[in-house]
């Protein structure tokens, strides 16, 4: 018999489109001004969206949580790695204040959502 | 009676991440920072172009070649290909795609592309919308796919259904990926010739 899970996957791709979403608008408005409440509120989404998928997370009995962290941990590393490289390109390109913070932000949404996904995409199927 | 001795097929041990091929990231890692550091033209020019290159040829050669001739392979062979190739994509592609969008956005910068106005500056924003579209497919379906296959074949007993519509998502991404590095190609020559 088949165990229904609740929508963790979609949600956390979801949360990975909206991320996304932003970056686009950011980069296609260069030299421009970013477009601040734009990106906060895609970035505001994005998190309620990943808030949403630990508690969906946290709620599940019987799961396999040890393969879980594993997968999750040792994603979160190798995802610090590239996602450092992208904020070292920001900094050097001069990014500052807020369009700097959102950046680091949505980074660090990802940080969350990625791992999440990957983890849970494995340990689903642990049986 | 005597005992007989029954030799059943070993399956290839399956590493996840293939540790022997982390060196090499790290060494690609590390001159990609360099690269950025250093703000020259050529080497930005050789990890977008090589990175780019590697990246959208594969894509397109796993889309068009390599899955069509999966799909004819017995379930026995096809495993025995995707323990082995699998793992190597792991590493592979989150590289290529770091190395190309990373060193491609300091070039775009570089030559002033990112000051271009509009309608030019069109071709960089379907650029962007192209790749962020290749990044969700790639880290939301793929990637997770591909691990949790891994994972799933490295079980006493592998569950060939699970195994089965895990790589199916694949198949019906093919398609989404194909035409986006075709739209990838045509835009990054177009940039390249203004």
């Amino acid at each position: 018999m088949v165990r229904k899970l609740p929508p963790i996957a979609e949600i956390a791709v979801a949360a990975m489109a909206l991320i996304v979403v932003g970056g686009i608008t950011l980069a296609s408005r260069l030299p421009h001004p970013a477009p601040l409440p734009v990106l906060v509120a895609l970035l505001a989404a994005a998190a309620v969206l990943v808030v949403v998928d630990v508690v969906l997370l946290a709620r599940l009995r019987d799961f396999a949580w040890a393969l879980f962290f594993t997968v999750a941990k040792w994603t979160l590393l190798a995802y610090t790695v590239m996602y450092g490289i992208l904020e070292f390109t920001f900094v050097y390109d001069h990014v500052t204040g807020s369009t700097l913070a959102v950046l680091t932000l949505m980074l660090a949404v990802f940080a969350i959502d990625v791992p999440l996904l990957f983890g849970f995409s494995v340990a689903r199927y642990a049986g | 009676m005597a005992d007989v001795l029954v030799e059943t097929p070993s399956r290839p041990k399956i590493q996840i991440v293939p540790l022997r091929g982390l060196p090499i990231v790290a060494v690609v890692f590390a001159g990609l920072v360099a690269t950025i550091a250093s703000n020259k033209l050529w080497p930005l020019e050789f990890y977008h172009v090589v990175g780019g290159g590697l990246w959208t040829a594969l894509d397109l050669f796993l889309g068009l070649v390599i899955g069509p001739i999966l799909a004819k392979m017995s379930v026995p062979a096809r495993a025995e290909f995707s323990a082995r190739f699998m793992p190597k994509m792991l590493l592979i592609m989150p590289t290529l795609v770091t190395m190309t969008l990373a060193s491609g956005w300091q070039l775009a910068r570089l030559v002033g592309n990112l000051e271009v106005a509009y309608p030019k500056h069109w071709w960089l924003t379907a650029s962007f919308i192209v790749v962020g579209v290749m990044a969700v497919i790639a880290i939301g379906l793929l990637e997770p796919a591909n691990i949790a296959v891994l994972f799933e074949m490295r079980k006493p007993e592998p569950n060939g259904e699970v195994i089965a519509k895990l790589m199916r998502r694949f198949v019906y991404t093919a398609g989404i990926t194909g035409v986006m590095q075709i739209a990838t190609l045509v835009i990054m020559t177009r940039l390249a010739s203004w």
